[in-house]
């Protein structure tokens, strides 16, 4: 199958006063139609700018595609020219979701304004009439009761679970090949968040759209994620289907962030801490990034390891991963 | 007993060194230099100058500037109708400029922003007074203010600081209020007030040096307004009077004279201009300066 | 009971015309709960349900509408001078925002000093002394006291924001989120952190939180807030081990989980949290339960014990309580 969203050595420079930081420092993954890729990270970890890269959205002046490639519909975006892209794939083919709804959403314009807006840009309706009504469809399509009544309406006439999905609505209003949602979740309360999930593997079993959803929340990631990718530092440290990343993680900062979750119903008095900070990347450590705050450091992690294949597109960049069995306990 | 956590005690060396670095780059040198230039001028005056600025020499009346054909290096902007040097007068009246532009900002500067203090973090009554009392000051035009001042009170410098002090206050109670209602939701005021601190204790600790940054950048820019208006008020004979010299006062005297001898109207005029252009660019890059938000790119 | 909460409400008048405030809301209606000494209570909720208001009730940052926050048996709504010193001096707070709460223009030695200077006079040394031993149980080595908070990651804060509520020996502590605006591998840094607190200096804590994982993991009691009062509440194991109010199983399920082989199930709970501005007539929960019935729009449940220390306000539970009683 031809991937959806396939990213090659993507690297990301931002200067800064202070220097010039690669928060995405060689970033490859791909992503099937019909597949969510959670990328899981803390912050600072370089999700949030992955994702900035993939729609060139990278804060000006300072930020910069370095080098690498993001390929949709077997066209290398990182190539094309600016005009390009907004007419005819940001939005269209590859589209958005934010975290914050208040933020994404403009106060003065109804919702059928906003929700139209898409399709009136990249022309798929023409005429009041025709938006009107496209608008309304992509409301139903993210389960908002009596949509044709809600298009005159506010944002603010919205509750925060419905605005989050208005922005999920101007999302997939073109149909995209490819949604990025960045912590579309965190926001919510969680009796909200469990059914904005719902919401997302909904729309995706009824119009096959690739999704990458940006996360710090592992809880978040397993309920919806196919496969995942770990940042640290601004590399992915391990990527595999979901179940093994949970069940078998071979990379030792994927286990050390699993142990050190809280889980309900594993009642126990103490958790099992993560010591140390995220290193600076105005100063990364040569090597594996994770090597100072990791417990099985050995003399090779000086030098950066390369991704070991676990099988079933499980891999890890740990020396220690591949010759696994005594640890894997 | 607990996790150790490792400081990073380079980062401390580092972020000083780097807050010094950013702030040094973008000095508006130009803007920044004119307004040493004039607390110089201010300072030390009269040891500048070559001649007497009150010193009449009759021969040199209506001298132009020196690169204008008649004119001499003796008086390198030209001589008054009384043949006293511009330049020397110029040199002269920034003191008098400067005194008042900084009494007027003192003394507005702290009485706004101790009653805009006092509305914003009581709120309440004293709020609607004191914001009532806001608006009524800032709808009185400050001309009209100042003639009915200067009707009662003598002419002079002090009758220009009053007034000043009178029209600008309220601008600085505004201002430190909404910043006060803004710091009194940060955590720190909240757990302060936990910890058992007075008002006074977070007053001084809490919310003063958050103010001060804003306080400087609009006093900053106030120095061109406040000059201004000095000029006018001295220009309208309500303020300086003769033979005090001041460049309002300047303006006012070579008004008569504004079609033979341009130069004795425009030369005060231009350092008006300057000083207040300078002050708003020193006082617009102040505030980027201060911001922390800016300071980290 | 350490501290104890009795009735509780807060209503904030809102829209002040000519006429007086247009409405009322009622962020917190009755809430009622006990802290003992050296445990700790949880207060779970959604946003807006009231949880962080009973917070700063307690603290005195705000006034109740009606009943009474106790301290050691005491009132503390009208103590003043040494009373209200000695209310001050034993109960202290940490706040979710670990960049808000310490004032970026202070040192850290200055910031930890603030509560031992407002209610104690002691000399130089002492303080010294105080504050080196408040860094230490912390974890942070005594120099941080020469630095200013933005030289610290947000991890590091909240350990001294940790560290400024300890020098201050403390008998409880209001736990405001305190890890909700942390990376996931230092919150359980900090989390192990309070748990060390407690166990050896006995400090009581009053934690508020959304994370249902956390709480279970870290409290003894638990009560579950749904739009300003109090629906469940009890030992954290009866509570979570075997809810029984609907919203509670509701919270639950909801919970994102580790785990790809557990599906979260959306349909425990229908709509939003109403508002608390017009909150519902009888059952507050009963627009958006599943399982609401005859009585549930009419009247407010009573509290129906459900184990020992537990209760819970349900319908469901009274009337089955009646069948039982018949």
């Amino acid at each position: 199958m031809t991937p959806a969203l396939k990213v090659e050595n993507l690297v990301t420079e931002l200067a800064l006063r202070r220097g010039v930081l690669r928060p995405v420092d060689g970033v490859s993954f791909h992503v099937d139609p019909s597949e969510t890729l959670g990328i899981v990270g803390e912050s600072g970890s370089g999700k949030s700018m992955t994702c900035l890269s993939l729609l060139r959205l990278l804060p000006k002046p300072g930020g910069r595609i370095a080098s690498g490639s993001v390929v949709v519909g077997g066209r290398d975006l990182t190539r094309l020219s600016e005009e390009e892209l907004a007419r005819d794939w940001r939005g269209r083919r590859i589209s958005m979701v934010t975290q914050d709804p208040m933020t994404s959403l403009n106060p003065v314009y109804t919702v059928g304004d906003q929700v139209g807006a898409p399709l009136r840009y990249h022309r798929l309706a023409e005429g009041m009439r025709a938006v009107r009504a496209g608008a309304a469809a992509v409301l139903g399509r993210v389960r908002i009761p009596s949509p044709e009544s809600r298009l005159d309406e506010y944002p603010h006439q919205f509750s925060g679970g419905m605005r989050q999905r208005v922005v999920s609505a101007m999302a997939i209003a073109c149909e995209p090949e490819v949604m990025i949602a960045d912590e579309p979740t965190s926001n919510l309360d969680v009796t909200i968040q469990v059914k904005m999930i719902d919401l997302y593997r909904k729309i995706q079993e009824e119009t096959g759209v690739a999704i990458v959803l940006i996360t710090h929340d592992m809880g978040v990631a397993a309920s919806i994620c196919d496969r995942i990718a770990v940042m640290y530092a601004g590399r992915i440290v391990e990527t595999g289907p979901a179940r093994r990343i949970f069940r078998a993680p071979a990379h030792p900062y994927t286990r050390a962030l699993l142990d050190s979750i809280p889980r309900l119903g594993r009642k126990s008095r103490r958790l099992t801490a993560l010591g140390g900070q995220p290193p600076d990347l105005a100063n990364p450590p040569t090597g594996c990034r994770f090597a100072p705050r990791c417990a099985l450091r050995v003399a090779k992690c000086a030098a950066y390891p390369p991704d070991a294949a676990l099988g079933e597109g499980h891999s890890a960049a740990c020396w220690l991963a591949g010759n696994e069995a005594d640890h894997a306990a | 007993m607990a996790v150790e956590a490792d400081v990073p005690a380079a980062t401390a060396v580092r972020a000083g060194g780097r807050r010094f670095r950013v702030l040094a780059a973008g000095i508006p040198y130009l803007s920044g230099g004119l307004l040493l230039l004039l607390i110089v001028a201010a300072v030390f005056g009269d040891a500048l100058t070559p001649h007497d600025p009150t010193l009449l020499n009759l021969r040199a009346a209506f001298m132009p500037p020196a690169w204008v054909e008649g004119g001499s290096w003796a008086h390198p902007l030209g001589a008054d109708n009384l043949g006293r040097d511009i330049l020397a007068r110029i040199i002269s009246g920034a003191r008098v400029s400067l005194v008042v532009a900084l009494w007027a900002i003192v003394l507005s500067g702290g009485i706004g922003a101790l009653v805009g203090m006092i509305a914003g973090y009581f709120g309440g009554w004293a709020d609607v007074i004191i914001m009532r009392l806001v608006d009524i000051q800032m709808s009185i035009p400050s001309l009209a203010l100042a003639l009915i001042l200067a009707a009662v009170l003598d002419p002079g410098l002090d009758t220009v600081i009053i007034v000043i002090v009178v029209s600008y206050w309220a601008w600085y109670a505004r201002l430190v209020r909404s910043e006060v209602l803004s710091l009194k939701e940060r955590d720190y005021v909240a757990l302060a007030k936990v910890a058992g601190c007075g008002p006074f204790t977070i007053f001084h600790r809490h919310l003063a040096p958050n103010i001060v940054n804003t306080m400087l950048v609009l006093a900053t820019l106030q120095i061109g307004q406040v000059i201004i208006f000095e000029a006018s008020l001295s220009f309208l004979g309500l303020g300086v009077q003769s033979p005090d010299i001041s460049w309002g006062l300047m303006l006012a005297d070579a008004r008569g004279y504004i079609t033979n001898a341009w130069w004795a109207i425009t030369m005060p005029g231009v350092a008006i201009m300057l000083t207040c252009l300078s002050s708003n660019l020193f006082g617009d890059w102040l505030r980027d300066a201060l911001d922390p938000r800016r300071r980290q790119l | 009971m350490l501290l104890e909460v009795r009735g509780l409400k807060k209503h904030f008048p809102v829209g002040s015309g000519l006429l007086g405030p247009s409405g009322l809301v009622k962020a917190v209606d009755g809430v009622s709960f006990g802290v003992e000494e050296g445990k700790t209570y949880a207060l779970v909720g959604e946003s807006g349900c009231g949880k962080t208001t009973v917070a700063k009730l307690i603290l005195l940052l705000e006034r109740p509408t009606a009943g009474e926050v106790l301290y050691r048996g005491t009132s503390v709504a009208g103590l003043s001078g040494s009373a209200l010193g000695f209310f001050r001096r034993e109960v202290q707070a940490v706040f979710q925002d670990p960049f808000s709460s310490l004032n970026p223009r202070l040192r850290v030695r200055s910031i930890i000093a603030e509560p031992i200077r407002a209610n104690e006079n002691i000399g130089r040394a002492e303080l010294d002394r105080r504050i080196e031993e408040a860094l230490d149980i912390v974890g942070l080595p005594k120099g941080a006291g020469a630095l200013f908070p933005h030289e610290f990651s947000g991890g590091q804060r909240q350990r001294i924001a940790i560290a400024r509520a300890l020098a201050m020996r403390p008998k409880a502590m209001v736990l405001d989120e305190p890890t909700s605006a942390l990376d996931v591998s230092i919150r359980a840094q900090i989390l192990n952190l309070l748990s060390d607190i407690q166990d050896e200096f006995g400090v009581a804590y009053l934690i508020i939180a959304h994370d249902l994982a956390l709480v279970e993991h870290f409290s003894h009691d638990t009560g579950v807030m749904y739009l300003g009062a109090m629906v469940e509440q009890g030992p954290t194991e009866t509570v979570f081990g075997n809810p029984q109010h609907p919203y509670t199983e509701a919270l639950l399920a909801s919970a994102p989980r580790p785990d790809p082989d557990h599906r979260p199930t959306p349909d425990v709970i229908l709509g939003e949290i109403g508002s608390a501005l017009n909150p519902p007539s009888g059952c507050r929960f009963h627009p958006r339960c599943p399982h609401a019935f005859g009585p549930c729009a009419g009247t407010d449940p009573a509290p129906v014990d459900t184990g020992p220390g537990a209760w819970a306000r349900c319908h469901l539970l009274t009337e089955n309580a009646m069948e039982k009683a018949e």
